[in-house]
Formats: structure tokens, sequence, C-alpha cells
């Protein structure tokens, strides 16, 4: 009784609340992304980054008024869908965006591709959607996962390692990842181990990678994941015995924060770097920085461009959303300057990235920075692309 | 062979830091019958401010003393404010509202901190590693939070079986009124004991911080566990609480360490790898109904 009672309460108060408040002219976009658990800085940096891009044109993208709806998923593929199809009915958003893990996407991407809405992923590439399931309302402004770590094994291989110990959660894009490395490493693979999503303790997995005796390490472990494996290596005493070879989502700018000496001499690939030279990279990272007064991670680059590639079909239909066919179009012309130079999508509409070598270096003032050392991978596609019919 | 006693290490490890948690939950639930799920929540406070007041002062103790006040004091204040109107409520009303209290700590401690992970070091006297077993180096940390989690185990068993305050909140747990008649102020006695458990949880987070990504939120993932550690051990039981901790500690690092191993010697390697995955990350909540199939009320039940 008391519980019908209440339900009966919350009930009226949604339907309150989901009285339309539109207004007419803004294009209303909507992001489902993780603004919670230890991943929180992750969302946190898509939306900033793409905040910096709409509050750059004054609240535009393209010339055209967006209005720009958040909601935090807290990793829950379950919470993401609900979201998702609460912008799409309830606030009439024709473009969503923000997903960080590929769990999420599984659940998402399928409703807003049924409801032939546009989805430009900021962040997951999931192989899922890469291959025979590609979409023509699907678009990854980021990468494809497994290239990633496709990156991070060319570089390891570069550098001459015959042995791996490799380590990722076990969800979608974890096991893109080991699947991505293991393909372009080519070497022998010592270990390999599946971690649960959001685990903290690894005194188990280090135990083995020791009893292993790996030439390197490779993990995927992005967020808090990534900050507590570091730290449990390091005070493990493998950082001087056996080095780590990663992926950008195991070192971007906060794990490296976090983590302090723990970091140095890390090695990363990575598709962007805040030390790429060309303009509209400078451009991002002044406006991030003097609009948060913090260093942007490799999300925000993503986020950013994210806003950027949206902006660039907005202007290209002059606001009208509901040309779907317009939209398409000059989404996949990406006709945009990308913070990482250049921009080009493959036949599945995925980005064919260039990926660098980089390395944590410990600078003068005792800051530390991810250095660009080299390229790895250059106009790399992902190996779903040829299975893709569009 | 040094591989499985260095995970039994491991896994005794994750133990004595789930008991901590896990000993607070159940006191307060075999005394007053109140369901936390914020109990989380104070051991993330306890991690955030230790990593804020060692960092500022270069004190870990100085973080210590302070984490442990921290979360005893909003442990007790929360008894005050919110508990104190809910030990007379139904079960589901108590999960409504101390759910609640998580969203608000976890807002909370965002607005204070922010969204990034916040550091905190391994303090320098405990720093390194030492050759447990030889060819093995185990970090000192890590021995330092066993000795600690089995000290407070001890103390805990002193405290409840052999003083009068322990005997106080035994039988303030099965005859309230009758202990009240007798002059006792039990409504002090139940802030008490909930700051006390505040105060475990907070031990907890301080010995987690340096070892692992300080961030809002961290406090409901070892909450799940530590929900089946006093599940398994028995419901109010703190030797329950004990031997759960210690089991869900060993199975779960355990399962992880040699499962899929064990299942590639009859299985092909991927498939394995996938199913080892599967089962380890279920492991505790097969260990948990089996052992509530064989003894229902748990291990330990506190009142048969």
């Amino acid at each position: 009784m008391k519980l019908s009672k209440m339900l009966l309460g919350v009930a009226a108060g949604v339907a309150l609340m989901a009285s339309p408040a539109l207004s007419a002219d803004a294009v209303k976009i909507g992001m489902v992304t993780t603004l919670s658990t230890g991943a929180g800085y992750l969302g946190q940096d898509v939306r900033d980054g793409f905040m910096l891009a709409v509050e750059e044109e004054g609240g535009k993208l393209g010339g055209v008024p967006v209005e720009v709806l958040v909601e935090d998923d807290g990793r829950k593929p379950g919470t993401g869908k609900q979201l998702a199809e609460r912008f799409m009915k309830r606030d009439g958003a024709e473009i969503l965006t923000g997903i960080i893990f590929s769990n999420v996407a599984g659940a998402v991407v399928p409703s807003v591709l049924r409801e032939d809405k546009i989805y430009v992923s900021p962040n997951a590439g999931p192989s899922l959607f890469a291959g025979k399931k590609c979409n023509q309302n699907y678009f990854v402004a980021s990468w494809q996962n497994d290239t990633l770590h496709e990156a991070a094994g060319a570089y390891a291989k570069q550098l001459g390692y015959k042995k791996a110990f490799i380590l990722a959660p076990n969800y979608p894009a974890g096991r893109d990842a080991l699947a991505g490395f293991k393909r372009e490493f080519g070497g022998e693979i010592v270990g390999e181990v599946y971690t649960k999503l959001g685990q903290a303790d690894y005194s188990a997995e280090l135990a083995q990678i020791r009893d292993a005796k790996p030439e390197m390490v490779f993990d995927f472990l992005p967020g808090g994941m990534g900050i507590n494996f570091l730290k449990q290596y390091d005070q493990g005493g493998f950082k001087d015995t056996t080095p780590l070879v990663v992926a950008a989502p195991s070192m971007d700018a906060k794990i490296m924060a976090a983590v302090g000496d723990a970091a140095v001499g890390v090695r990363s690939a990575s598709h962007w770097n805040h030390d790429l030279d060309n303009a509209a990279n400078k451009k991002f990272l002044a406006g991030f920085n003097a609009k948060y007064n913090r260093v942007p991670t490799v999300y925000a680059s993503q986020g950013y461009d994210t806003a950027k590639l949206i902006a660039s079909a907005l202007k290209a239909v002059n606001g009208d959303v509901s040309d779907k066919e317009g939209l398409r179009k000059a989404l996949k012309k990406a006709d945009f300057e990308s913070v990482r130079g250049k921009f080009k999508f493959a036949q599945n509409n995925h980005p064919i990235n260039d990926w660098y070598s980089r390395i944590v270096e410990k600078q003068a003032d005792g800051t530390l920075v991810n250095k660009t050392v080299g390229v790895v991978l250059k106009d790399h596609m992902d190996v779903y692309a040829k299975d893709c019919s569009m | 062979m040094i591989l499985f006693l260095e995970q039994m290490l491991n896994g005794l490890q994750l133990g004595v830091t789930l008991f901590l948690l896990a000993g607070g939950l159940t006191l307060i639930f075999g005394i007053m019958g109140v369901i936390n799920l914020a109990h989380g929540s104070l051991y993330m406070i306890g991690a955030y401010v230790a990593a804020t007041v060692s960092m500022a002062s270069g004190s870990f103790f100085l973080g210590l003393l302070a984490a442990l006040a921290a979360a005893a004091i909003v442990g007790m204040v929360m008894e005050f404010l919110v508990m104190r109107k809910l030990y007379a409520r139904d079960h589901l009303d108590q999960v409504l509202a101390t759910f609640g209290l998580i969203l608000f700590f976890n807002e909370a401690t965002v607005m204070i901190w922010g969204r990034n992970p916040v550091a905190m070091d391994v303090p320098e006297m405990l720093q390194g590693l030492v050759e447990i077993i030889p060819g093995v180096p185990y970090p000192v940390f890590r021995l330092v939070v066993l000795a600690v989690g089995l000290l407070v185990a001890v103390s805990l068993y002193f405290l409840i079986s052999k003083t009068r305050i322990g005997m106080l909140i035994r039988a303030g747990a099965t005859h309230r009124e009758m202990v009240g008649a007798l002059g006792v102020d039990i409504r002090l006695l139940y802030t008490l004991v909930f700051g006390f458990g505040a105060l475990l949880a907070g031990l907890a987070g301080v010995m987690a911080g340096p070892t692992s990504s300080i961030e809002a939120g961290m406090g409901e993932s070892i909450l799940i566990l530590t929900f089946v550690v006093i599940v398994i051990g028995g419901i109010g039981s703190i030797r329950g609480a004990l031997v759960g901790a210690i089991f869900v500690g060993l199975v779960d690092t355990l399962g992880r360490a040699f499962l899929p191993n064990m299942l590639k010697l009859f299985l092909p390697p991927a498939q394995a790898d996938g199913i080892g995955a599967g089962v380890s990350s279920m492991a505790i909540y097969l260990l948990m109904a089996l052992v509530l199939i064989w003894r229902p009320k748990g291990l330990f039940p506190a009142h048969d």
C-alpha cells in the first residue's frame, strides 16, 4: 500500500517534468555519458571538451543554436538506454552522443538507430558495430576499440619485445583490446587475464605476472582501474623489471597525475597528444585551459572533435535536422579541423587515424608529461571496415 | 606452490580489509537492526580525508587520525540526524533512506574534491618490499594492512565478549527495554556503536587509499562484497563477519588467479579464458549460494 502510493507520487512527478518545454529553434543534442564511478572523469572531460566547442561559438555549433542535454549513465547499460529513450521521445533530440563504455553503447546504440536518429560517439567504438552491423546513422569520432590496442601492440613490437603478459576487464572493449594488441604484437603471450570491470585490487594478477616472467606488460584499464593497477604495479616493484606498453586510455593526464612517479617511463600509443603541432590543437588547449583551468585528457580532445564534427554537419544542413540524408552526407565528409591534425572516415564511419608513440617523462619542475616520440601506425584503418557494406 | 602461497596472502589481505567494513556493518545491524547502505560512504570519507590531510601535512599518521575522527563524527551525526528516525521503520524504508545518503555523500565529495581522483602515497617508512619467501618480494604496506586487520579482529573480539561495554552492546541487542530499565542510556549507546562502526569503515578507507584510486563512488563496489560477507557469516555476528570476510577474500582472489588456468586443463584456451573470467567474477556469489543452502542463516547466526 505504502509502496504503491509512493510509486504513484513518483509517476506523477515524472509526468510533470515531462511536460515539453521545447524552445523551437535550438537543436537538441542528447549526451549520455559516465559522470559517476571511478570513470566519472572520462565523461566529465568528454562533456567539457564538447561544451568548449559550443561555447566558442556562443551556444552554437556550425552557426546553429544548440541545446546540449547531459545525463549520467553510471556505467550501467540499462540506465544509458532509459536516458537515450527519454532524450529522443521526451526532448526530441535528433542527435545523440557521449557514451564512454562499450557495454553501455551496446545497449543504447541499437535503440537510437531504431528511431532513425543520428549517433556520434566521442569514445566507445566496439567491434560489434564496426563490421557487418555498421549503420549509416552511426559515426565514431574517436577510434574503433581494437585500433587503440593494435597501435600499442605495434609499438611493443617496434621496441623489440617478444614475450608479453596482457590483461583487460571482462567486457566488450576489454575483449577488443586484447584481440587488437595480439593482432599487431606478433610475439608470444605468456599470460592473458580478464579482470572484473571496476576492480580495485590487482594483487592476484600481479602475482601471476611475477610467475609468468614476461618481458613487458600490456594493460587496458581506463579510469580509476588504471590508477589502482599502476600504483600497485609500482608498489610491487615491477616498474624497474617489467616495462609497461599501453594504449592511451591506460595512461591519460589524470592517471599520470594521480600515480605520480609510478608513471615515469610508461610507454603508450595514442591518436592525440597535447604536443601535436597543429592550429586546432593549440586553440583547443588554450581554450580548455582558460575555461576549466586544468590539463585536458585525451577524452576532452575527443569530446571537442565530436562537437566540431557535429558542427560541420549542422552547418551543411543549415540546422535542419529533419534532413537526415544531408546530415549523414555532411558527417561522412567530416569537413572540420581536428585536434589530431587530420580526420577521415573509413567506409564504416570509423576514423582512419595516425597513431603516435609516447613516453612519460619528468620535467625539470617535477611535473609529468606524455612526450610524443614517433609514429607507430600511419593512416591506420580498423580490420572490421572491410566487412561493412556501406 | 610459491604462487599459491602468495595468492593466499593476497586473499587474506583482501579478507581483513573486508572485515573492517563488515565488522562495523554487522555490529550496527545486529544491535540496532538497521540496514545501512551508506556504510561504503564512510569508507570513502576515510580515504578522502586521509589523502587530503596526509598530503597537506606530510604525515601519514596525522592523516590517519583525521580520517578516523572524520568517519566517526560523520557516522555519529548520521545516526543522530537520520538513522535514529529509522529504527522503528521497515527495512525497505531504511534501504531507501540510506541509498539516498549514498547519493548525497557521492555528490558532496564531487563538490568538495571534484571528479578527479585524489592521490595518496604509501607512508615513507612503509614503502618497499620484503622477501616473504625466497623469490617472492611482497610490499611492506600490504603486510601492515594484514596485521592491522588481524589486530582489529582480535581487539573487537575482546571488546565484545570480555568488557562491560561489550556486555551492554550484546544485551542491548536482545533485551533493549531491560537494559534501558537498568539505567543505561540506550540512545547514547547506539550512537557510540554507530560511530565505532563508522570508524572501522574509515580505517578500511585509510588503508585502501595508498593502493587504490580515491574517487567518488569508491564505496559502492566494496559494499557489495561486504554484504556478501555478512550474509555468509550470519547477519549480526562479528565472528561470522571475520570468517566470512576471509572466505570471500580467498575465494575471490584464488578464483581470479587459478580458475581460468584450471579450466584450460580440459577446455580450449579461448573458451577457458572466457568462461574462467565469467565464473571467477561470480565465484563469491556461488559461495554465498552454497553457504545459504547449507545454512540458511549464515555460518554463525547471531540470534538463534
